[in-house]
């Protein structure tokens, strides 16, 4: 390289105008560029018209969680049945908590804690002023306990933690009459509910109710990250659990739903059914003020009875109202025929 | 040949391979299965596309691994995953995603995988991904263009200006050019590391921008002397010095390319805007640095030209390689390289600063140099802040 050539005078002329070119240069390709602070919109051909709610649920196969979810919305456990010296009808559960994963929505697997085997438990259905007995056994890794919602004595309340490998006999008059809850409450309480140790406990009322096609819901969501935020929102623990294969009622037929609310992280969760109203009964009580109406929403521990019939035939959506929790899974249909 | 002698070579070479044997037969002794299922998504690149999403996954984790579900912005969606989703170790999947995105809204996608463990992507402003077409390819050139070339040559363009200063002078200015090119040395290997980062851990991103920062250093250094050796020249030859310096701003800024380049493939243009004209006030005190060591000679025009093309035109293929193909692994392996370059020219411009006041008897720390350098370092922070928010 010649390092002796000189720097004349035309030299940086040269030089300036390859400057004065440079900036010139920039100021128009910054124009002619296509990227400015401000985004131009583009031809952007969305493809909503595909979008209608298929768009979510995968294949038209029952997988494990599915029926799992199908068998909790019509199976109630009324107990071994016998009848006491006094009168009193003595109804016997067994309730075992079990580890077990579960599928939660298709094809992802939750390593659950279990009562019998599913989230939610079994749905236990006495009558009142019926003697229960839950022998409960503790096959789980962890100490768990069984407490009751209802009225009974204090130390049947399941606050004492029932070790691994322990058993325990609930003994206790149902009362009052209509929906009660149980789960586990042993601490950390929100591990050990979120787990999946929960169900419906329904005590009928001694008169009899209105014949009905009756149907057991637990809502609840599922925490995969352990971030404090569900990931998926389910009823009886499967996410879109009745959107392929709607719950099938007659039209005019009454209808009538166990629904409690058992989701962990989020303070409230909601039932909405689309085209349709239904009669709300806070803590399935006749003797409470009920709604008349199309969505209802429950605090976690909240539980009530919905009534309704179907005046058309066709297909009826239901879903949490919060649109997320329905988008993550909590969403079905209603099929009248 | 002696046979005892090829024994003795032999037998604990035998002994190593037998104990390494057992142990990775029996195990350590302390193994037990894992309490969690070990699973490692790692997501690539998301391409924004008419039609939705397209996600390049890798199974970076030790286990055969199932992807289940697909939940974009809180809502759970169909999805495909080709060629199946269930991928092996190593193995790359693509996942397609039909999805009625919103221009210049942020999007959040999570994959769920058999076991529950959940690989987040994010984008931060959705917008199309820009297709390797002609005109794209076009734009993004003219950008490394303005970014790299146009403010170099700016910088250049001081140097009849400089060119009247007295030996001292030069000297300082040399010692704020060892600032400014400090700066970039640590700035480099900054951004090298947090692009490293992104990269799948088994690929070890940092340790690939200190290998690349290494090798490059030495080799620079051994070719260097290698040259010197050969020509028997004594001190280093002006030219040479500035030829060093422009190649190892250029992988520098084939850097700064990467950052545009690929913040706009992100949907980020906003930020791609800021990054060029950040780059392009910087890039003037680099074009300063260049001339810096000519000051003694009389460099012609095509000299400059060449400088200013070595130095600048990396940042035209750093876009280029941002926008359409960048990868984490790629981008920490260059900032390596350019940080290894420019660690390069601040050795050989120190050693040639000492090595003139030494000449001359004087303290090679002067107050004059320490001043330059303190200048050069100052320069370059506060124009970073055009870049950096
Ligand atoms: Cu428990």
């Amino acid at each position: 390289m010649s390092e002796e050539s000189n720097l004349s005078r035309r030299d940086v002329l040269k030089l300036g105008t390859a400057g004065a070119l440079g900036l010139a240069g920039s100021y128009f390709l910054n124009n002619l560029a296509p990227f400015s602070t401000s985004v131009k919109a583009q031809s952007h051909r969305p493809n909503h018209s595909k979008m209608n709610h298929n768009q979510m649920v995968g294949n038209m196969t029952k997988t494990s969680g599915y029926k799992m979810a199908e068998k909790l919305l019509t199976t109630f456990d009324y107990g071994k049945v016998s009848k006491l010296p006094t009168g009193q009808t003595l109804r016997e559960y067994e309730i075992v908590a079990i580890d077990k994963e579960i599928e939660i929505a298709e094809g992802i697997k939750f390593p659950g804690w279990t009562y019998n085997g599913t989230i939610p438990g079994p749905t236990f259905r006495c009558t009142e002023g019926d003697l229960l007995r839950f022998h409960f056994i503790n096959q789980g890794s962890h100490p768990h306990s069984v407490h009751f919602h209802g009225i009974h004595p204090p130390e049947m309340d399941g606050l004492v933690p029932i070790s691994p490998g322990q058993k325990f006999t609930y003994e206790f008059e149902a009362k009052p009459y209509g929906m009660q809850i149980y789960h586990c409450h042993i601490l950390p309480l929100a591990r050990h509910i979120h787990k999946g140790l929960y169900g419906n406990f329904i005590i009928d009322p001694k008169t009899p109710r209105e014949p009905a096609l009756e149907l057991n819901m637990v809502m609840n969501g599922f925490d995969l990250d352990l971030d404090g935020e569900n990931d998926f929102y389910t009823v009886n623990g499967y996410a879109f659990a009745f959107m392929n294969y709607p719950i099938k009622v007659k039209k005019d037929q009454l209808v009538r739903i166990y629904l409690s609310n058992l989701t962990e992280f989020d303070l409230l969760n909601s039932f909405h059914l689309h085209a349709n109203y239904f009669t709300y009964y806070p803590t399935g009580r006749n003797d409470n003020p009920s709604q008349f109406t199309d969505t209802i929403m429950q605090c976690q521990g909240e539980r009530g009875i919905l009534e309704m019939r179907f005046p058309y035939k066709g297909k009826y959506m239901f879903h949490a109202h919060v649109s997320e929790f329905a988008e993550l899974g909590w969403m079905g249909f209603f099929e009248a025929e | 040949m002696n046979l005892k002698w090829i024994i003795s070579g032999l037998i604990p070479l035998v002994l190593l391979i037998g104990v390494l044997a057992l142990v990775l037969i029996n195990g350590a002794g302390i193994e037990k299965d894992p309490a969690a299922p070990v699973e490692v998504l790692n997501i690539e690149r998301i391409k924004v596309t008419y039609e939705g999403f397209e996600l390049s996954v890798s199974n970076t984790g030790p286990e055969t691994l199932t992807i289940s579900q697909v939940i974009v912005d809180d809502s759970v969606w169909n999805f495909s995953v080709s060629p199946d989703p269930t991928l092996n170790r190593f193995e790359d999947g693509k996942i397609t995603i039909s999805y009625p995105w919103v221009m210049g809204d942020p999007h959040a996608i999570k994959i769920i995988t058999e076991n529950g463990i959940i690989t987040e992507g994010e984008i931060a402003a959705a917008t199309l991904t820009p297709e390797a077409s002609w005109s794209n390819f076009l734009n993004y050139g003219f950008i490394g263009f303005y970014v790299g070339i146009v403010p170099i040559t700016l910088g250049l363009l001081w140097y009849p200006f400089m060119k009247r200063f007295k030996r001292k002078w030069i000297n300082a200015i040399l010692a704020l050019t060892v600032g400014l090119l400090l700066f970039l040395f640590v700035g480099t290997l900054a951004d090298g590391f947090e692009i490293g980062a992104e990269a799948p851990s088994v690929y070890q991103g940092n340790m690939l921008v200190i290998i690349g920062a290494a090798l490059t250093f030495l080799l620079l250094i051994g070719f260097d002397q290698y040259q010197q050796k050969k020509q028997e020249a004594k001190g280093y030859s002006p030219f040479k010095i500035a030829f060093l310096m422009a190649t190892g701003i250029g992988l520098h800024n084939f850097g700064e390319g990467l950052a545009i380049g690929s913040s706009f493939a992100l949907g980020e243009a906003a930020l791609g805007t800021f990054l060029i004209i950040g780059f392009t006030l910087h890039n003037i005190t680099e074009g300063i640095g260049i001339a810096a060591p000519l000051l003694k000679t009389k460099p012609s025009i095509k000299h400059f030209l060449i400088l200013g093309t070595l130095a600048g035109a990396p940042a035209i293929l750093g876009t280029w390689f941002g926008g359409f193909i960048f990868s984490p692994i790629w981008g920490a392996l260059f900032l390596g390289i350019g940080a290894g370059a420019i660690l390069q020219v601040i050795y050989v411009i120190t050693k040639m600063l000492v090595e003139d006041h030494r000449a001359y008897k004087e303290p090679s720390v002067s107050w004059l140099n320490l001043s330059g350098f303190t200048i050069g370092m100052l320069i370059m922070y506060f124009t970073a802040f055009f870049v950096k928010f």
